[in-house]
């Protein structure tokens, strides 16, 4: 019995061993092969890059429709989080433990976050691209709903956490559901919710670009206009505005967030 | 006067735990009653479906004159105005000033739209003032809540309770978070509202000593049944021990 236990074991690691190592060899075939093909090329893409891939003076004339573009980027950026951001909002207050209605409508919110929240960006843009074709408006509620879902999760979590106690002590004075909500959830999570929601905003100015180049909308567009057509000085300034731009948002807004924190 | 009445009261949470089996109490107009007992016996239950935080799953429970497990949402909500809650954290909204605290003890009395944009005539702020004044927090005024000590935010609490003009204040382990000194302050106050505004109050305590120091009667309870009902000085070593059961040795230690 024992011996034929011991077997039994021996056995199995045997063949989980076999897999292992067979994984690890299969692997290593494919990055060494990668890896290679990598490296190699990493001197010529710097060499390509210096030689090509800078603003002259001739792209600098595009500066002003590049701007104009960023614009509208950054606009809608800040448009689809800020919108996304109410409508979260409402279905967190309404999935929230502390601030549920019910057990059935808080299910509900959760589930539809959750949807929204796991299909990535790129993905609804190129399903929304299908209902309203290219242009700005696909670029938005493929940002919104993305937004949304992760809006909704994480607000939940920032009112549970701030005010399961004080919206306890308002109930107990007979205070009602929306009193509750503005004289006590509101005031404790409000510096947690702008947190969240700045941090969208400068993400979804990166996703804003990408999602561009698929609706043909915006800084992305621009980019991959400049990059197909050859003009690769153009594109490069358009790189280079993005990352400044980015690097702005992000300094304004951790700087609300430490005034508000 | 019966201020309160409890017959056969029972609570089952979801998952089967009994924290209430069968309790059965009244109380007078201006008691003073402390409820003691191990942690899990059912003291925070208890309180807790007097003001219906918590649903009991049977019993009676006559508050004044009414019933309280049968009441609608508008005459539940009329029963919490007039009953205040002190709790063990506090419960305040730290981000917000004291001034703001207290007078969220006046909701109750509003319409919605009232309390939302939290408007309050000069008789409530008044009297906001006069109870801070009373608790020794009148420099705290229009402090943020998050910058007081714990004694001075249990004082928030329980001003915010009293402008509710309550008929009983319910105090779920009111000192359980607080050294010593600010301890006695606590208990003091609320000694003081008792005597001095003819408030009942009923609290839930961890030390047997502050209880029978401070109330004239003592409620134990274990595993959700009254073990004990009766005056704080009629405890004898004999019933804490049946009380706190198997904790009764650490008890002694402390
Ligand atoms: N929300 C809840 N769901 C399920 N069981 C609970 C809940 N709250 C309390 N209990 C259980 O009910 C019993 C009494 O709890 P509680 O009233 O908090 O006791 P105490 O305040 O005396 O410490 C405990 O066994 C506790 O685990
Ligand atoms: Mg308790």
């Amino acid at each position: 019995m024992e011996i034929d236990l011991f077997k039994k074991r021996r056995r199995q690691m045997t063949i989980v061993t076999v897999i292992i190592v067979a994984l690890i060899i299969f692997f290593a075939e494919i990055t060494k092969y990668d890896a290679i093909k990598g490296f190699t090329s990493i001197p010529a893409a710097i060499r390509w890059m210096f030689a090509n891939f800078y603003p002259n003076a001739k792209s600098l004339d595009k500066l002003p429709s590049i701007l104009s573009k960023l614009n509208e980027t950054i606009f809608l950026s800040i448009s689809s989080t800020t919108t996304a951001g109410v409508l979260a909002l409402v279905f967190a207050l309404f999935g929230s433990r502390t601030t549920k209605i019910n057990n059935f409508l808080s299910s509900i919110s959760r589930f539809i976050a959750s949807i929204f929240r796991n299909i990535p960006v790129v993905a609804w843009a190129m399903i929304l691209l299908f209902s309203f074709g290219q242009n700005a408006l696909t670029g938005y509620f493929a940002l919104f709903f993305v937004t949304f879902g992760f809006l909704t999760r994480v607000f939940i979590e920032t009112i549970d956490e701030a005010s399961y106690e004080s919206v306890e002590a308002l109930q107990a004075t007979g205070a009602t559901y929306f009193q509750i909500v503005f004289q006590a959830v509101i005031p404790s999570s409000l510096p947690q919710l702008i947190s969240w929601l700045l941090y969208m905003i400068e993400t979804n100015i990166r996703s804003s670009t990408l999602v561009g180049i698929l609706t043909g909308t915006g800084v992305g567009f621009a980019f991959s206009l400049y990059y197909k057509s050859m003009n690769y000085n153009a594109a490069s300034l358009v790189v280079i505005a993005i990352v400044l731009t980015v690097f702005v948002i992000e300094i304004i807004s951790n700087y609300v967030r430490r005034v508000i924190l | 006067m019966r201020l309160l009445d409890i017959k056969r009261l029972s609570k089952e949470y979801k998952g089967g735990t009994h924290a209430l089996c069968n309790v059965n109490f009244s109380v007078n107009e201006g008691e003073f009653i402390s409820v003691i007992g191990p942690s899990g016996a059912g003291k925070s239950t208890l309180l807790r479906c007097i003001n219906r935080m918590i649903d009991a799953t049977d019993g009676e429970i006559t508050f004044d004159g009414v019933s309280v497990l049968n009441l609608k949402k508008k005459e539940l909500r009329r029963l919490r105005t007039r009953i205040g809650m002190i709790f063990q954290h506090y419960n305040l909204v730290n981000r917000l000033s004291v001034i703001e605290n207290v007078l969220h003890g006046r909701l109750g009395y509003k319409t919605t739209l009232e309390g939302i944009i939290g408007r309050h005539d000069e008789e409530e702020k008044e009297q906001a003032f006069a109870i801070l004044d009373k608790l020794g927090l009148r420099n705290e005024t229009y402090k943020r809540c998050d910058q007081l000590s714990g004694g001075q935010k249990q004082r928030v609490g329980i001003a915010r309770a009293l402008i509710q003009n309550p008929k009983l204040v319910l105090c779920d382990e009111p000192i359980a978070s607080l050294d010593p000194n600010a301890s006695k302050i606590i208990m003091d106050h609320l000694k003081a509202i008792n005597k001095d505004m003819g408030i009942t109050c009923i609290l839930n305590l961890h030390q047997v000593d502050v209880a029978i120091k401070y109330s004239e009667r003592i409620i134990g309870i274990n595993s959700g049944k009254t073990v004990y009902d009766g005056p704080a000085n009629e405890l004898t070593m004999e019933k804490i021990h049946e009380i706190y059961g198997s904790e009764a040795g650490e008890l002694i230690i402390e």
